[in-house]
C-alpha cells in the first residue's frame, strides 16, 4: 500500500503520520506537497494535522483551496481511503467531504492529553481490528475540535451509522454528542480530531492507533486481491 | 518621505544629550565618540544604544560570567553563537540555550511570551538544528492579585499558541509563584535542537565579496528599542512601550524553520544568524565582528511592512520572524528559490567587504558608517558589591524549627500550594507530544525526548529554587545546578551541559550586584563539580518594580543524555511490593523551605548546605542503580520536602504505601537537607541494590492502597490518597476559574 501525507505549509504532524505508516506500518509512503496536482498511484491519503496557512481565518479554511484538494476530492470519489486527523478533519469540512462545523473547545483553551475513545461502529475500512464499543487511549491536542452539526446531519449520522468514535466519559471540548470521529456515507472518508499516528508506539504511552492504520492496510489487501482474483 | 528630517543633529544629539533617552551614559557617548573620531548622528546613536544596552552587551555581567566553565570534552559550541552546542555520539549532537521574555511580558503578556518562544527557537534552528523541544521556566506573583492571574493566563496562552502552531513540543520547565514577582513576572524560554555534526552553522559573515541576504517576514515599527526597554526597571510608565513589544506569527516561524533547514543543507551558505534583540543592527555587526570583516547594506532593499521608515527605525525594528544570511556570491537566485517555495522573501541587500565596517546606505546617501567591531564592545562595568544586612542577619540567626499540630493537615495545605500543585491545568494547554519523541510528558522530574533513529534520548529540565538563593545565593547557586542534574539522573540520563538564565535585579544596586556575583559564583562551582559547562545563556536584569528587586532567580536549563531508552525513570511508584528506600539523611534544614513559607509567610535563616563531593558521588550511584535496572522509580526529593516527594510517587496511581521511621517526624518529612532520593526496588534487586547504595535506608513497601500510613515512634501520619490527589490536583485550576 502506498500512501500520501499531504504536507500544507504549516503542516506539523506530517512527520509524525510518516512515521506511524513507515515504522508502526512498515508500508511506503510520501510526503505531498500542497502545490501538487495528483495523487494518482496513491492508495491512502493522509491529511495531517497542524495549522495549515496558521489557521489565522478558521481551522481548515484556506486550505481547502491548496492546489491538492482536487485531487484529495477526486481520491475520495474513487474510494481510496482518505484520512483527515484533527486540522486534516477541520479541512476535510471546510472542502465539504464531510458535514458539520468546528467550534472552538467549550473551555475556550487548547487541550493536550490522552483520552478515551470509543469505537462506535467497527465496520468501517479504518476500523476493523477494534471491537465495537472497545475503549482505546488517544490523544488529543486541539484549540478548535468543538464538533458542530445541525439536528437534520446529526440524526443523519447516527441513523447511518457514521459517527465512527465517540469520546468516552469526560467530553473534553464540547463536541455535539460527544463525537470525535465520523465518517462520509460510501464510508471512505475519515474524519477524526483524535491522533491515532501519535498512538502507534507503546513506547510513547499507546499503540491504540496502530491499529487503524492495520484495519486500512487489511482492507486495501483484502480489495486488491478481490480485484486480482475477480 | 521618511521623517528623517526630523532627526536631531549630531550637534543637537550632544547638546540636549538626546543620547540619555535612548540609554547611553555621559561615559558611554564620550566613548562613542572617540571610537568615530566625531559626534555620532541620530541612527548611528541609535545603534550604540541598542548594542551597549545590558541586554545585548552584557556590560555589567560579563566579569561575573568569566567565572563559567565553558568548555569540557563534549562541547562543540560554547557561548557566543545563537546556542551552545554538545556532543552526543554517533555524528549527532545536541543543541539548547535558554532565554528570557521578561520586560515584554510584564506589558503585553501574549505576545511577550509568544515571541519569547519565538525568539529561542531561531537562536536554536539558526545553528543548523532541528528543534525538538520547548521548556518554560515562569515565575508570577500572588495570584490572589488579578492582574497576576491575567499575566499568568496571557503568558500561558501566548506561549501555547506559539509553540502548539509551530509544532515543537512544549515538554516542561516549571513554574513557581511568589509575591517578589507581582509586577515583574519571569518569562524563561527554552528550546532543544537535534543536528549532525556537519551541519554546525555559525553566525559569521566570512568571504569578502560575499552576499548578506535578509529572508523572513518584513520590517515593521513593532519592539523599536525592545532591548534598551528589557534593560530598565518596570515603571507606570512602561506601559507607554506596549510599542516596544514585538508581535508573533508562529505561522511564518513554521516556514522559516523548514526553509532555513533546507538552506543549511546548501553548500553556498556561509553564516545565518538570528535577527532577535536589537534586529538588523546586532546580526549584521556580529556578523561582521565576529569574522573580522565589513558589511556594507542598502536599507532600500529592506523588505518592509510599513511605509516611510527611516534608517533608525530599520535598524532598531525587532520584527519577528527574520533572519540574516551570508552566501557565497552568484548563488542568490538558487537561494531565493528555497524560500520562494516556502513562500518567503529572500532578498540581498548587501554585501561583506574587508574595511572593518558597518555602512548603511539609504537613499544614495550614507546614513551610519562605523567600525563592526565597536558595537559589540561597550564598555565593560564593574559595579560596586555589598553584603546586604539581610544576609548577615540570616546567617546570624537561630536555627528555624517547625511546631507542627497536625501533620495531615500540613501536607496537605502544602499540596495546595500553587507552586507545589499540579501544573497540569498549565500543561494540557501545551502541545507536549507533536512530534511524537515524548517518552516522558511534563510533570516528572525531566521530561525525555526520544533521539529518532536510534536507541537514545534526550532528558531535560529547568530549575532553580529562588528562596534559598534570597538567602544565601552561593549556596542556592550551587543548589540550582544540582537539583537540575538530580532531576535529569532520576529520569535516567547523565548530565551533559546547562544553559542559564540569569535573572536579577537592577546591578546598579550594590547589594543586587553581590547578589549576581555570589549566585553565579556559587553555580559555576557546581558546574565545575558536576562536569556540566555553560553552553550557552542569557542575562535579564533590572527585574524590579517600584516595590524592589525580585529574589535572585539565575534559572538553570539542564540537558542529559538516557544512553538507551530501557534506562528511561520516572517517579510513580510501579508495582505492589516494591520496597521504598531513602536516600540521604533529613537534617533540620527549613530556611527558605515551603513549609516556612507555608507558616511564616516568608523565609528566614539558613538555606540547605549543599555537599557538591556527596552530590555528585551520589548522583554517579543512583544513575548506576537505574542503569542496571535495580529501580522501579526515582524521584528527587526537593521543595517540600520527603512527604511531597512521597505524595508525587503515589498521584496517579493504584498505591499507597507504609513507611516507617525513627526520627523526628516534621524533620523527616518536610526538611529540604539537598542530595536526597526516594526510590523504590523490586525485592529481587533488593541485595544488589543494597550493595551498590549502602547508604540507602530501607523505610517500607509500596502497597495497592488508597491509604499512606507513615509511622514515627512518637505518632502515626495517615494519609488518604484520593484526598491528597484531589487538593493537589485542583489547586491551581480552582484558583483560576474561580476568580476571573
Amino acid at each position: 500500500m502506498k500512501t500520501a501525507v499531504i504536507v500544507f505549509p504549516g503542516s506539523n504532524c506530517d512527520q509524525d503520520m510518516y512515521y506511524a505508516i513507515k515504522d508502526g506500518l512498515g508500508e511506503e509512503v510520501d510526503y505531498v506537497w500542497h502545490a501538487e496536482t495528483s495523487l494518482d498511484g496513491y492508495d491512502a491519503i493522509m491529511i495531517p494535522g497542524g495549522f495549515s496557512y496558521g489557521d489565522y481565518l478558521r481551522s481548515g479554511a484556506i486550505a481547502r483551496f491548496a492546489g491538492i484538494m482536487p485531487a484529495v476530492i477526486k481520491a475520495a470519489e474513487q474510494g481510496k481511503p482518505v484520512l483527515g486527523v484533527c486540522n486534516g478533519f477541520q479541512i476535510l469540512l471546510e472542502a465539504g467531504l464531510l458535514p458539520g462545523a468546528m467550534l472552538k473547545n467549550k473551555h475556550l483553551k487548547f487541550i493536550c492529553e490522552t483520552v478515551n475513545l470509543k469505537v462506535e461502529n467497527n465496520e468501517t475500512q479504518f476500523t476493523t481490528l477494534y471491537d465495537k464499543d472497545e475503549v482505546i487511549r488517544i490523544p488529543i491536542a486541539h484549540g478548535e475540535g468543538n464538533y458542530f452539526c445541525d439536528d437534520a446531519t446529526l440524526k443523519e449520522l447516527e441513523e447511518n451509522n457514521r459517527i465512527v468514535f465517540t469520546y468516552s466519559g469526560e467530553n473534553p471540548n464540547g463536541s455535539r454528542a460527544d463525537i470525535a470521529g465520523i465518517i462520509n456515507p460510501a464510508g471512505n472518508v475519515l474524519g477524526m480530531m483524535p491522533h491515532p499516528e501519535r498512538a502507534a508506539d507503546a513506547l510513547l504511552g499507546s499503540d491504540d492507533g496502530l491499529r487503524l492504520f492495520q484495519s486500512i492496510l487489511n482492507h486495501w489487501r483484502e480489495s486488491t486481491h478481490a480485484a486480482y482474483t475477480s | 518621505m521618511p521623517l528623517t528630517h526630523l532627526e536631531p543633529s549630531p550637534e543637537q544629539i550632544e547638546q540636549d544629550k538626546v543620547y540619555r533617552t535612548m540609554g547611553l551614559t555621559e561615559e558611554e557617548y564620550q566613548k562613542v565618540k572617540e571610537l568615530l573620531g566625531r559626534k555620532p548622528n541620530y541612527t548611528e546613536t541609535g545603534l550604540f544604544s541598542v548594542m551597549w544596552s545590558e541586554h545585548c552587551s552584557y556590560k555589567t555581567s560579563k566579569p561575573v560570567l568569566k567565572y563559567f566553565p565553558t568548555s569540557g570534552e563534549h562541547v562543540l559550541q560554547g557561548p557566543g553563537e545563537g546556542a551552545g552546542i554538545v556532543d552526543i555520539g554517533d555524528g549527532q549532537a545536541v543543541v539548547f540555550k535558554i532565554e528570557s521574555h521578561n520586560h515584554p511580558s510584564a506589558i503585553e503578556p501574549y505576545q511577550g511570551a509568544a515571541t519569547g518562544v519565538g525568539g529561542i527557537i531561531r537562536d536554536v534552528f539558526s545553528m543548523g538544528a532541528r528543534p525538538v523541544a520547548l521548556l518554560d521556566s515562569l515565575r508570577f506573583g500572588d495570584l490572589d492579585n488579578s492582574r497576576v492571574r491575567y499575566l499568568f493566563e496571557e503568558v500561558v496562552s501566548g506561549i501555547a499558541g506559539y509553540g502548539n502552531c509551530i509544532g515543537i513540543p512544549t515538554v516542561g520547565g516549571e513554574l513557581q509563584f511568589d509575591n517578589c514577582y507581582n509586577g515583574n513576572p519571569l518569562v524563561n524560554a527554552m528550546c532543544v535542537g537535534i543536528m549532525n555534526h556537519e551541519d554546525i552553522q555559525v553566525g559569521q559573515a566570512r568571504g569578502i565579496g560575499n552576499t548578506v541576504m535578509y529572508v523572513g517576514a518584513s520590517t515593521g515599527r513593532d519592539g523599536i528599542n525592545g532591548a534598551t526597554f528589557a534593560s530598565e526597571e518596570i515603571s507606570e510608565k512602561s506601559d507607554e512601550k506596549r510599542s516596544a513589544v514585538q508581535v508573533g506569527d508562529p505561522f511564518m516561524e513554521k516556514l522559516l524553520v523548514e526553509a532555513c533547514l533546507e538552506l543549511t543543507k546548501h553548500e553556498a551558505l556561509v553564516g545565518i544568524q538570528d535577527m532577535g534583540a536589537a534586529g538588523l543592527v546586532s546580526s549584521a555587526s556580529e556578523m561582521a565582528a565576529k569574522a573580522g570583516v565589513g558589511i556594507h547594506m542598502n536599507l532600500d532593499l529592506i523588505p518592509q511592512r510599513e511605509t516611510e521608515m527611516t534608517p533608525y527605525e530599520m535598524m532598531l525594528s525587532e520584527s519577528q520572524e527574520r533572519m540574516l544570511i551570508v552566501i557565497k556570491k552568484g548563488s542568490e537566485e538558487e537561494i531565493k528559490a528555497i524560500f520562494a517555495r516556502w513562500g518567503l522573501h529572500a532578498v540581498a541587500v548587501g554585501e561583506v567587504i574587508e574595511e572593518e565596517v558597518l555602512r548603511l546606505e539609504h537613499k544614495g546617501t550614507i546614513v551610519a558608517d562605523v567600525p563592526s567591531d565597536s558595537l559589540a564592545s561597550a564598555p565593560v562595568r564593574h559595579m560596586p558589591s555589598k553584603v546586604p544586612a539581610s544576609y548577615l542577619a540570616n546567617q546570624a540567626a537561630p536555627n528555624w524549627l517547625p511546631e507542627i499540630n497536625n501533620y495531615e493537615k500540613t501536607i496537605k495545605k502544602l499540596l495546595g500550594q500553587p507552586t507545589l500543585a499540579s501544573k497540569e491545568w498549565v500543561t494540557r494547554q501545551y502541545d507536549y507530544m507533536v512530534q511524537t519523541n515524548t517518552v516522558v510528558a511534563p510533570g516528572s522530574d525531566a521530561a525525555v525526548v526520544r533521539v529518532r533513529g536510534t536507541k537514545k534520548g534526550l532528558a531535560m529540565t529547568t530549575d532553580c529554587n529562588a528562596k534559598y538563593l534570597a538567602l544565601d545565593p552561593n549556596e542556592g547557586g550551587k543548589i540550582a545546578v544540582a537539583e537540575a542534574a538530580r532531576n535529569i539522573v532520576c529520569s535516567g540520563g547523565l548530565p551533559l551541559a546547562i544553559t542559564d538564565c540569569l535573572n536579577f535585579g537592577s546591578p546598579e544596586n550594590p547589594e543586587v550586584f553581590w547578589q549576581i556575583d555570589e549566585s553565579v559564583k556559587g553555580m559555576a562551582k557546581a558546574c565545575e563539580e558536576l562536569k556540566t559547562p555553560v553552553i550557552s545563556g542569557n542575562v535579564s536584569l533590572y527585574n524590579e518594580t517600584d516595590r524592589g528587586a525580585i529574589d535572585p532567580t539565575p534559572v538553570v536549563g539542564m540537558v542529559g543524555l538516557v544512553e538507551d531508552l530501557d534506562h528511561v525513570m520516572t517517579a510513580p511508584f510501579k508495582n505492589e511490593g516494591d520496597l521504598v528506600y531513602v536516600i540521604g539523611k533529613a537534617n533540620p534544614e527549613f530556611g527558605g523551605s515551603a513549609l516556612q513559607i507555608l507558616i511564616d509567610g516568608e523565609v528566614s535563616g539558613k538555606a540547605p548546605v549543599l555537599d557538591l563531593e556527596l552530590e555528585k558521588s551520589r548522583q554517579a550511584k543512583v544513575l548506576e542503580a537505574i542503569k542496571l535496572g535495580y529501580l522501579a522509580s526515582a524521584h528527587d526529593v526537593s521543595e517540600g520536602g520527603l512527604a511531597i516527594a512521597v505524595a508525587e510517587s503515589v498521584f496517579g496511581t493504584e498505591f499507597g504505601c507504609d513507611l516507617q521511621f525513627d526520627s523526628d517526624p516534621a524533620v523527616e518529612l518536610f526538611s529540604e537537607t539537598q542530595s536526597r532520593y526516594l526510590v523504590t526496588v523490586p525485592e529481587a534487586s533488593k541485595s544488589a541494590f543494597e550493595s551498590l547504595i549502602d547508604d540507602a535506608v530501607l523505610v517500607g513497601k509500596v502497597t495497592r492502597s488508597e491509604t499512606l500510613n507513615i509511622d514515627f515512634a512518637s505518632s502515626t501520619v495517615t494519609l488518604n490518597r484520593p484526598e491528597l490527589e484531589n487538593e493537589w490536583r485542583g489547586a491551581l485550576s480552582c484558583i483560576m476559574s474561580a476568580k476571573n
